[in-house]
């Protein structure tokens, strides 16, 4: 018998797609990040640890869903950027171009990916750090929201960075000029409270900020900001490039000639 | 019956360049169509827009009745193309790229007795675990043709598909088109190679700078150049008093279009008059080619 319905074939075979893409190559996809986060996580906490609190939750706690969220953000946007700056260069976009998919289920397809992707790197470092540090959620239910929506976020900016970029190096640029310090000023190391109050100010319009507050509340209880202001703030990000997204892929920017 | 493609005054431009200039064609189920022009005539883009690659800037066109811009769903389901370059995903092998591709079209495992059938069909069968990164040229063009059928579409379109084939493989691939167009496929197909046109189309439409030239059935574009042509190769160049007969020339080697027979005669005393010996020499009937160049101006 077959479950998925012959109309939902389609988006769903591009989401399985994408997601062997990535799990063909997952010693690059999900190992590496895990490893990155790790490597992170050793040298700062072994620096900073006992010297620094933040929320009374001493500093290496305090790092963890910073650097986990950081993970998921980071690849949810390679996921999908990556797999449509490929096909686009290789050519082989053109398979999926062919087909009946229209393009809201070319979206969800591959925002689904990259939600996954950003699932299992940030459930692989999650796994591979409680094996050494003892870190209760609290709230779980909160927590696997703000890690869905933040990928959907960022795998919803793959998508618009991978359509607008021609070449890898446009790509490399997107990532290291946007999102690289969005994830970084983000408070993935600290609390917004101990910077000086411009910057604060500065933080408070990097959405990036309140997906990592908000989850970090998750674990926590405590946070900078108050949850529900984050999960809406987020939630009408989402919305927002989500809309550029599929208006983008409407009108077939660089895509459809 | 519903035309396979219908295209109604369809234009297309980039900024100011015209790629298409107002075409009108409507190709009938069932047929072999060849399109043929020099590059840059327009061809891939009129296929990419049956294809919905690309966007008309006016016109309309349709695919078994259905629009391919307001019923694209369906338009796509009829039409199966083969792209010019190729193209591959570099991460599955080829059932997995079969089977994804059948997937988009709303496929399951109930198709996939035909994609084995494709694989078998086109000599893919020992290397459907091969990645496709992993397969020669030939090979690849053979996926990218078994893609184009794995949803079994009533319509193919190929594009220039036996570029840089050996002829082998290229003889394997006519058969198997030819049977798939006895089997009911409407065909369509742009090729350099004029002389696969001349065999396998049963009508041909000629474009140049965006738009058709000629169009009719092949039996009556080769009626269009009457007579033969006589290949020369001589020791010194070809008289001037012949100049007039000319096609073209290659080197010591001249083609001269004859319109009957008689004229050989005529040909080779002139020649010995000039005290011009004749190497080689072949009377040829003429071909498509020689109505692409007399109506395109290039080979």
């Amino acid at each position: 018998m077959n479950l998925i319905s012959s109309e939902m074939r389609g988006p769903w075979t591009l989401f399985k797609k994408e997601l062997l893409r990535f799990w063909r190559v997952s010693f690059q996809t999900v190992a590496a990040p895990v490893m990155t986060a790790l490597l992170y996580l050793l040298v700062f906490s072994h620096v900073l640890e006992g010297r620094v609190q933040v929320h009374g939750v001493n500093y290496t706690s305090f790092l963890i869903p910073g650097l986990i969220m950081m993970s998921v953000l980071q690849n949810a946007f390679a996921n999908s950027s990556s797999s449509l700056i490929q096909s686009k260069v290789m050519g082989n976009l053109v398979f999926v171009l062919l087909t009946p998919i229209s393009y809201l289920e070319f979206f969800l397809a591959f925002l689904a990916a990259a939600i996954a992707r950003g699932l299992v790197v940030g459930l692989g470092i999650y796994l591979v750090v409680i094996l050494f540090i003892d870190l209760p959620i609290i709230h779980p239910l909160l927590v696997l929201v703000f890690t869905i929506l933040g990928s959907a976020l960022l795998g919803a900016f793959g998508i618009i960075a991978g359509m607008w970029a021609d070449k890898f190096d446009q790509m490399a640029a997107f990532q290291n000029f946007i999102i690289m310090p969005l994830s970084f000023l983000s408070g993935v190391f600290y609390s917004i409270h101990s910077l000086p109050p411009f910057w604060q100010e500065v933080s408070h319009l990097n959405p990036f900020f309140y997906i990592i507050d908000g989850f970090r509340y998750g674990f926590f209880g405590v946070s900078d900001m108050s949850p529900v202001v984050s999960l809406s703030i987020v939630a009408l990000s989402f919305f927002a490039i989500s809309w550029l997204a599929l208006h983008m892929l409407k009108s077939g920017y660089k895509l459809r000639g | 019956m519903i035309p396979a493609i219908k295209i109604e005054q369809v234009q297309k431009h980039y900024g100011n360049l015209q790629a298409l200039r107002g075409i009108d064609l409507a190709i009938e189920q069932g047929e072999f169509f060849g399109l043929l022009g020099p590059n840059g005539a327009g061809k891939s883009t009129l296929i990419n827009l049956m294809a919905g690659l690309i966007r008309p800037t006016s016109g309309k066109l349709s695919v078994m009745g259905f629009d391919v811009q307001t019923q694209y769903r369906q338009a796509r389901h009829a039409l199966g193309v083969v792209p010019q370059e190729l193209v591959f995903d570099p991460f599955f092998n080829v059932r997995e790229m079969l089977r994804f591709q059948a997937g988009y079209f709303g496929l399951g495992p109930e198709n996939d007795a035909w994609v084995d059938e494709i694989i078998e069909c086109l000599g893919l069968a020992d290397k459907a675990h091969t990645n496709m990164r992993k397969l020669s040229g030939g090979m690849k063009r053979r996926a990218l043709i078994a893609q184009a059928l794995v949803h079994k579409p009533p319509v193919i379109v190929l594009d220039e598909p036996t570029a840089g084939v050996d002829v082998e493989l290229r003889q394997m691939m006519w058969e198997f088109i030819k049977r798939l167009n006895r089997e009911g496929h409407t065909i369509i197909l742009t090729t350099h190679y004029l002389e696969e046109a001349e065999t396998l189309c049963s009508r041909v439409a000629m474009m140049k700078h965006g738009q058709i030239i000629a169009l009719d059935s092949t039996a009556n574009l080769l009626k269009k150049i009457p007579g033969k042509n006589l290949r020369l190769k001589l020791s010194a160049a070809l008289p001037e008093t012949l100049r007039p007969l000319l096609r073209h020339e290659v080197g010591s080697e001249y083609m001269l279009a004859l319109t009957e027979v008689a004229q050989v005669e005529l040909v080779l005393s002139q020649i010995r008059e000039a005290d011009i010996v004749v190497e080689d020499m072949q009377l040829i009937e003429a071909d498509l080619e020689d109505v692409f160049v007399d109506l395109v101006g290039q080979p």
